[in-house]
């Protein structure tokens, strides 16, 4: 049987399109709202990134820094964070769920509580920031087990080498950086060469799905339709923001802007 | 856990950079990881070159001006009675502090590598003062990151920074304070590290950075072991040398020559910023305890919540107002070599009257923590102790806050 997130993959592949994953912080702008966006925007993303907000970040820009403020300012706390996907795995539509953070969260959890209590909420994926490749290695094998996927990720500054140990030791889902920035920036590579580098990774590891984040907006969502699965979470960020500061409603209005992702790539 | 001998502590590390095992590491995105391998890569080879060690030694000598004074506290010695007091005055170096070290061996590797930029952090001003300075020196352009609250309580450090011709780029988000500079600049690195070097203020971050700086620092032993020697004939059969500790670049590169001997000789004793007397809050991460977790790249003793989310800090000191420590000092407390102790603001304060009052000298506020402890203890201990106090700052760049906590006076018009 095929794990939740490969079959996302395969059902987006089935329509001939690019999976759609969303990103957004866990209690932005609070515990209930993110849980009401994650509900409405399951509607039209295949698979949904949960953000553990942290306070010192290293590679997150400036609109998602602003939602991970926001919700830690509320109180979040991490436990309230898996409540959040359990809650969201109990209603109907609910599609898969991976988490996006930094290790200290999953340290200062413990790795093997953390892992039990993500298996216990539905967490189906794992993205850690500041854990890479070799250093993974021994987290990654105990998420398998626990049959979470451990997303690797691959940049630009990879190189082919390590490219090929870091693909062997992933699971079934990859996560390609387009460019050198932190989330958030703006596309500053033309899209010809991020799909150039994107065959280059599927070329290495044909079965993996890989997804491309970074830079992907509505504006250049289209440019990129011929891959496994495309990142988009700064606009999201930013739109929940500028909906809180036009006083109008970030459910709605986050939900409609993932609907015009989705149809601008199917 | 065991501190080798005969190896440099900056090279104990083990395969993935960690010391003792926990230590230190390179938690970072994956983008950073070539450039910091090929920095690694370049360290590794020149630390042990012939020449680039001639060349950092000319910069280290003609340009910074090393040594620095080693002086005895005649006054300060009479006035404790007990041990004698005597001060290595790092802060003669080119710039006022000890960070000129680091930040000369950061550009003459940025050079090497043919970047033309070179990013820094800093929370008191010298890191990024000086990285400005030696950018300046050897034709970088310079880019400093620096807390909305540092800038507005360093000014005199900003101003200098910004006439070596260094964009200061305040950072606004969480406490606005040395470790959202750290953040943002590892930020900026990441988006820009195909053209940039990054200078990393003090011994904290990846395990390379860790390296270098130590490395850079520990010039200030290496002069010292030689000025006890002329002095005393000798190492001295009692000697305590007193640092205090915020990242741990200064306290490191003091202790460094003489890491090797025992410590019933040579006590180490790391002074932390206690912060307020009446606050909860405070940069001591050792001293009172905090849990190991991971900051700006490194496994460290961090002042963090239960969730792992790194608590705000608070200290008169910018330069010690960061929650997390050296790995490298870390792995010194859980070996015993080194002992850790705090000063709140208050005590570093009196401390900066006393020493000003008998001595013609004016510790920044981060070595008043450690004039602070090594004056009290100091009254204890025998004539035949040699306390030595590495007086690693100026006071300059603190007349702002001097002036509003203890009067006109103390601030000279310099």
């Amino acid at each position: 049987m095929l794990n939740p997130i490969s079959l996302a993959f395969k059902k987006a592949k089935n329509e001939k399109r690019p999976a759609l994953l969303t990103y957004t912080v866990a209690g932005d702008s609070s515990k209930k709202q993110s849980l009401e966006i994650l509900k409405a925007i399951s509607n039209y993303a295949d698979i949904l990134e949960v953000g553990i907000p942290h306070n010192t970040p290293v590679a997150d820009g400036g609109q998602i820094q602003t939602s991970a403020y926001r919700s830690i300012k509320n109180g979040i706390k991490m436990n309230d964070i898996f409540k959040i996907v359990s809650d969201f795995k109990k209603s109907k539509n609910s599609k898969p769920v991976i988490f996006m953070g930094y290790y200290n969260m999953i340290f200062q959890y413990g790795e093997n509580n953390f892992l039990k209590k993500c298996k216990k909420s539905g967490v189906n994926g794992l993205i850690v920031v500041d854990l890479p490749w070799p250093e993974n290695k021994i987290f990654s094998k105990k998420c398998k087990k626990n049959s979470i996927n451990f997303i690797q990720l691959l940049s630009p500054t990879t190189s082919n080498k390590r490219l090929k140990s870091i693909t062997k030791d992933s699971h079934d889902m990859i996560y390609y950086i387009s460019m050198l920035s932190t989330t958030g920036g703006k596309l500053k590579v033309s899209p010809k060469k991020i799909l150039a580098n994107y065959n280059r990774i599927k070329k290495i590891s044909p079965k993996k799905n890989c997804v491309i984040g970074f830079g992907i907006t509505e504006k250049t969502i289209s440019n990129f339709k011929n891959t496994d699965g495309l990142v988009v979470g700064s606009q999201i960020c930013k739109e929940i923001t500028r909906s809180l500061n036009n006083r109008q409603n970030p459910v709605i209005n986050v939900s409609k802007m993932v609907s015009k992702l989705r149809k601008k790539i199917s | 856990m065991k501190l080798k001998k005969g190896i440099p502590v900056i090279d104990q590390g083990d395969r993935l950079g960690f010391w003792g095992g926990k230590f230190g590491g390179n938690f970072v995105p994956e983008t950073l990881k070539k450039p910091i391998e090929d920095l690694e890569i370049q360290f590794n080879k020149l630390k042990n070159d012939r020449n680039f060690i001639k060349e950092r030694d000319e910069y280290f000598k003609n340009w910074i001006g090393t040594p620095t004074r080693f002086i005895k506290l005649n006054n300060l010695t009479k006035h404790v009675g007990g041990a004698q007091i005597w001060s290595k005055v790092v802060s003669d170096a080119n710039g006022g502090a000890h960070k000129i070290y680091n930040a000369t061996v950061h550009c003459l590797l940025a050079k090497r590598s043919g970047k033309k930029v070179i990013i820094g952090d800093t929370g008191a001003g010298y890191a990024g003062k000086m990285l400005s300075m030696a950018a300046k020196k050897f034709g970088l352009k310079c880019k400093i990151f620096m807390g909305a609250k540092d800038i507005k309580r360093q000014q005199p450090n900003v101003k200098a920074m910004k006439k070596n011709g260094a964009d200061v780029i305040p950072v606004y988000s969480g406490s606005q304070t040395l470790v959202d500079a750290v953040s943002e600049c590892m930020r900026f690195w990441v988006a820009n590290c195909d053209t940039t070097a990054m200078c990393v203020g003090s011994t904290v971050g990846p395990a390379i950075f860790v390296r270098i700086c130590g490395w850079s620092t520990s010039q200030i032993s290496r002069e010292l072991k030689v000025q006890l020697i002329n002095e005393f004939g000798e190492v001295p059969k009692k000697l305590k040398l007193y640092n205090c500790v915020g990242g741990g670049s200064s306290s490191f590169g003091f202790w460094n020559e003489f890491m090797d001997y025992d410590k019933k000789q040579v006590e180490f004793i790391g002074v932390e910023a206690g912060g307020p007397s009446k606050s909860k809050r405070h940069a001591a991460p050792l001293t009172y305890g905090s849990k190991i977790g991971i900051l700006h790249g490194a496994a460290q003793y961090v002042n963090q919540n239960s969730d792992g989310q790194i608590e705000e800090t608070e200290s008169i000191s910018a330069g010690l107002d960061y929650p997390g420590i050296s790995p490298l000092h870390c792995f010194l407390k859980d070996t015993k070599r080194a002992r850790y102790t705090a000063a709140s603001d208050e005590e570093a304060l009196k401390a900066y009257q006393i020493v000003t009052k008998y001595e013609n000298l004016r510790p920044s506020l981060e070595p008043s923590h450690a004039f602070s402890v090594a004056i009290k203890e100091a009254k204890k201990l025998s004539k035949n102790t040699i306390v030595v106090i590495n007086s690693c700052g100026d006071a300059y760049k603190d007349r702002g806050i001097l002036e509003k906590k203890l009067g006109k006076k103390y601030v000279k018009s310099n």
